[in-house]
């Protein structure tokens, strides 16, 4: 733990930053697409943003110890927002822009929020409306005025107001800031992430500036990020990878974070911006793989044809060359001329032309959907992490990448596997404790002080870690073989025409399937076949998108006959379900993960329905729309028997 | 979430005045003997069944139809009728009932021709993209990005008219009159054919022009709820006849409107 005398001065992040600021002021740090044009904020011009922004809040009272809720897509502003914050010796609580009021109620009350810097509008109101029971909230700080002109709440203010109030309270108090910044200690907290409550009440993980620099430094040299690389932060802030990426990461190595204009541009963003370095949810990866299908399927016969014979070899050799493993002349020719023709406009289309690293990670990511970005040269690597440990245990180290596996132990990480097959992780990484819950920090840690994932996983003889499922998901048949229902959801939602997939089997005699589809892709599938349709139920229950998942589901079942073990979670019935999973309707969590046990409760007459021997079940479902209001669906969905084959021994596949 | 808001601007004098107008077609009868003004920095809708001469009152408003009979005062002057040309630089501006965009090009191209009146360069400074050209378009441009920002049609900046489905065209138009930053805007049935959130998001643009620019606004709408929602005043038209006139409430609770129109609800 001796880092060198340089080094020791900048273990907060405000610290981080004045040193890039005085090293490098007129490098840009943020930009953010405003007017059509990318707007630039410089390592100095950022540092005295968050002068004034701190200052601003000290005026207002803001003290050591105190939480700032922070609420917004991503914006330079915002995440200027946690420096300032930091600098006053405060904790950041960044909050899911897309919650609901409700929702965002137990983080406000949990973490006592008092002051609160806002994007716009929507966050001010969902504010004003939760402070009607929670009146501790006293200033909501807001950076986009529009609409707001005429609100006169008391405690309601502009970031602009608050800067000059905090220029004015600088000149008052020369010298307060930087004291406040020395006073900073790496031990102390910097920022609190809510678990996404895939189980119960969201927790406050309370995690140090030394916990998040160390994860950023860990990764900054894993993968030799330098100042000039580029990344693009569109993934909630409060989503511990964005912290890492878009702030640990960015205040370490002093690269660009680049912010869209809105979420609906991302794409063309991705493009302008062209990133050096990337990070996507796997359903990211999905979705753009789903629109490219498409827009291949659509594209004229020549294309098609030059495309297919290309992306085999790609699919042959491409992961091998990025690998830097022995590959024949002839396919290193043929890989160079794809290169021209497709995979690199390919990659120019998906604005991934420049990058040198990409991440996935959130869920486990279908093979098949890694190889297809690893075999047209995109460096996608998986790593594994997770809120309590600043999403910084496992990465893949470049030329070592399995499909199968989340890679070795980050550097500063010790790693391992408990008697049940649960992970275990300790290092500097892990969470300082949760807030206000001792009793889930003492669960949560082990008194060798691991940290316990609640993930089963193995080690292979190469020392990589392969994530199975959540170890408490990871359950028994009635006939005692294993049942690893992430598993098997995650083989059925890479096919393109799957969207979110349910799988139930523990303590029953055979496994059984929830299926959304892919709108889009079996959207412009129907559309191809002439199948006319009026919406998402419509679609879903047409008996020929039942013969397509249908083959979806057979397949699965071939691959899953091959595994051994396995090879009895084939699935026995499925039924496509009659509305999209939502979690605005709690079936989903923020991060999109299924709840797998509340979706059992609350579509109950289909689970047993797909236990007996019906071939059709009635429903009826309350929805929840955007803005607050609830309706209700009903519709008759049809349930499917699939064909399940023999085990087979691995060699067959 | 709505927070609607009626009232929050300082409602002015009357800004336009229309007197006695009567128009005809050969025979037919569009609109007979109708007067009503319009106050400054309100909503004002006029609603009334198909037929009942909604869209020709817009028309004779913007100078598309010369009326037989009446006169219309505009910012104090009397005239007997509006043309489109003067209407356009006092700073009328409309949207249409049937989308009326140049398809085959982009949403901001589009939205720029609503920038035209505000162009001074000749035709030889645009071709040779001199001085005063390229200023003017640098500007143009960035009050444009403005109204792109405001309406959030910043996804689709790029994309062609033609590809967009009908609510946003419908936003695209509301931008393009925008563009020519009106005092006055004329919105002939902004929300037919929508969906719930189309209307809903159109409501909400509507609201926050008339909050953010203190525009105008002259709306006709079908839609009795939107209406009763967002206008300050309302004038009720049938077979080509005033047959109410004054805020929501009143319009609601006047017997003759009842029967007319929401009668038939």
């Amino acid at each position: 733990m001796s880092a060198p005398s340089a080094e020791i001065a900048c273990d907060t992040f405000p610290r981080l930053l004045l040193q890039h600021a005085s090293k490098r002021p007129n490098a840009p740090a943020l930009r953010e697409k405003y007017l059509g044009i990318w707007q630039t904020w410089s390592w100095a011009e950022t540092a005295a943003e968050v002068r004034a922004m701190a200052s601003g809040l000290a005026a207002l009272g803001f003290k050591r110890g105190d939480h700032l809720a922070i609420i917004g897509d991503n914006r330079p502003r915002l995440y200027m927002a946690f420096a300032a914050a930091q600098s006053l010796g405060g904790i950041a609580v960044p909050m899911y822009q897309d919650a609901v009021a409700v929702e965002m109620m137990h983080v406000l009350e949990d973490a006592e929020i008092r002051f609160a810097v806002v994007e716009d509008q929507e966050q001010v109101d969902k504010l004003l409306e939760a402070r009607e029971s929670r009146p501790q909230i006293e200033h909501i700080i807001f950076a986009d005025p529009r609409g707001l002109r005429s609100y006169d709440a008391p405690g309601l203010m502009s970031l602009e107001a608050l800067r000059s109030a905090g220029a004015t309270f600088d000149q008052a108090h020369p010298g307060r800031y930087e004291r406040e910044v020395a006073l900073g200690k790496t031990a102390d907290v910097s920022v609190m992430l809510y678990t996404s409550g895939t189980t119960g009440k969201p927790k406050g993980v309370c995690q140090s500036h030394e916990a998040f620099i160390t994860a950023a430094r860990g990764g900054v040299q894993f993968d030799k990020l330098v100042a000039t690389d580029n990344t693009l932060s569109y993934l909630p802030m409060a989503w511990v990878g964005d912290h890492l990426f878009s702030y640990a990461q960015f205040l370490v190595a002093g690269f660009t974070v680049n912010c869209p204009e809105s979420a609906d541009t991302v794409m063309t963003d991705l493009r302008e911006i062209g990133p050096t370095y990337y990070f996507a949810p796997p359903r990211v990866f999905e979705s753009l793989l789903t629109s490219l299908s498409i827009r291949m399927e659509d594209a004229s016969h020549i294309k098609q044809r030059l495309y297919n014979a290309f992306m085999k070899v790609a699919l042959r050799c491409g992961s091998d060359i990025l690998n830097g493993r022995a590959v024949s002349a002839k396919d290193r020719l043929l890989y160079a001329l794809g290169n021209v023709l497709v995979y690199g406009p390919l990659k120019n289309t998906l604005g991934m032309s420049r990058i040198r690293v990409a991440y996935t990670a959130g869920a486990a990511i279908g093979p098949d959907l890694f190889r297809f970005y690893r075999s047209i040269g995109i460096n996608l690597k998986q790593l594994y992490g997770s809120t309590e440990t600043c999403a910084y245990v496992c990465l893949q180290p470049d030329g070592e990448i399995k499909f199968d596996s989340v890679g070795k132990a980050a550097p500063g990480v010790e790693v391992k596997i408990a008697d049940n097959g649960e992970v275990l992780v300790r290092g500097a990484m892990v969470l300082k404790e949760y807030y206000k819950r001792p009793d889930a920090t003492a669960e949560s840690i082990d008194s060798a002080g691991y940290f316990r994932t609640g993930d089963a996983g193995v080690f292979d003889s190469d020392g990589h870690l392969k994530i199975i499922d959540r170890a408490k998901d990871v359950g028994h048949l009635l006939s005692g073989e294993m049942f690893a229902p992430n598993y098997i959801e995650n083989k059925l939602k890479f096919f393109s025409h799957i969207q979110e997939a349910v799988c139930f089997g523990n303590d029953r005699d055979h496994v059984v399937a929830f299926i959304n589809i892919d709108l889009t892709a079996v959207g412009n599938w129907a559309e191809r076949r002439h199948i006319v349709y009026s919406g998402y139920i419509d679609l879903a229950g047409k008996d020929e998108v039942v013969a397509l998942i249908k083959d979806c589901v057979e397949k699965v079942n071939a691959e899953l006959a091959t595994e051994g073990e396995l090879a009895s979670s084939q699935i026995a019935r499925f039924l496509i379900l009659h509305k999209e999973l939502d979690p605005d309707d709690d079936e989903l969590t923020r991060t999109r993960k299924v709840r797998r046990g509340f979706i059992a409760e609350k579509y109950e007459p289909l689970l047993s329905a797909l236990y007996s021997g019906k071939t059709v079940q009635h429903i009826e479902t309350q929805v929840k729309f955007e803005d607050g209001r609830t309706g209700s669906i009903a519709a008759d969905v049809k349930i499917s028997d699939a064909k399940r084959l023999p085990a087979l021994g691995k060699a067959a596949a | 979430m709505s927070g609607a808001g009626v009232g929050r601007r300082e409602i002015g004098d009357v800004i336009l005045k229309v007197d006695n107008i009567s128009l005809r077609f050969g025979g037919v009868k569009a609109l007979t003997d109708i007067s009503f003004d319009v106050r400054e920095h309100e909503i004002r809708a006029i609603i009334g069944p198909n037929g009942a001469g909604k869209s020709s009152m817009l028309n004779v408003i913007n100078g598309v139809y010369t009326p037989q009979q009446g006169s219309i005062t505009f910012r104090g002057e009397q005239r007997r009728d509006m043309n489109t040309h003067e209407a356009a630089e006092n700073g009328i501006a409309r949207t249409f009932q049937n989308i009326a965009l140049f398809t085959g090009m982009t949403v901001l191209d589009n939205i720029m021709t609503g920038r035209n009146l505000k162009i001074k360069s000749t035709f030889i400074e645009q071709a040779f993209w001199l001085g005063r050209a390229r200023r003017e378009e640098i500007e143009n441009r960035k009050k444009v990005e403005e109204i792109i920002d405001f309406l959030q049609l910043q996804s689709v900046r790029k994309t062609p008219v033609a590809r967009l489905p009908y609510g946003i065209k419908k936003r695209v138009e509301l931008a393009r009159a925008l563009a020519a930053e009106p005092t006055m805007l004329l919105l002939d049935e902004p929300m037919a054919g929508m969906n719930v959130e189309e209307k809903q998001d159109m409501c909400r643009f509507v609201l926050d022009t008339n909050d953010q620019f203190g525009t105008t606004i002259v709306l006709i709408e079908h839609d009795m709820g939107v209406v009763m929602d967002i206008s300050d005043r309302v004038v009720v038209l049938d077979y080509g006849k005033k047959i109410g006139d004054g805020t929501p409430t009143e319009v609601r609770n006047n017997p003759d409107v009842i029967k007319a129109y929401l009668g038939a609800h």
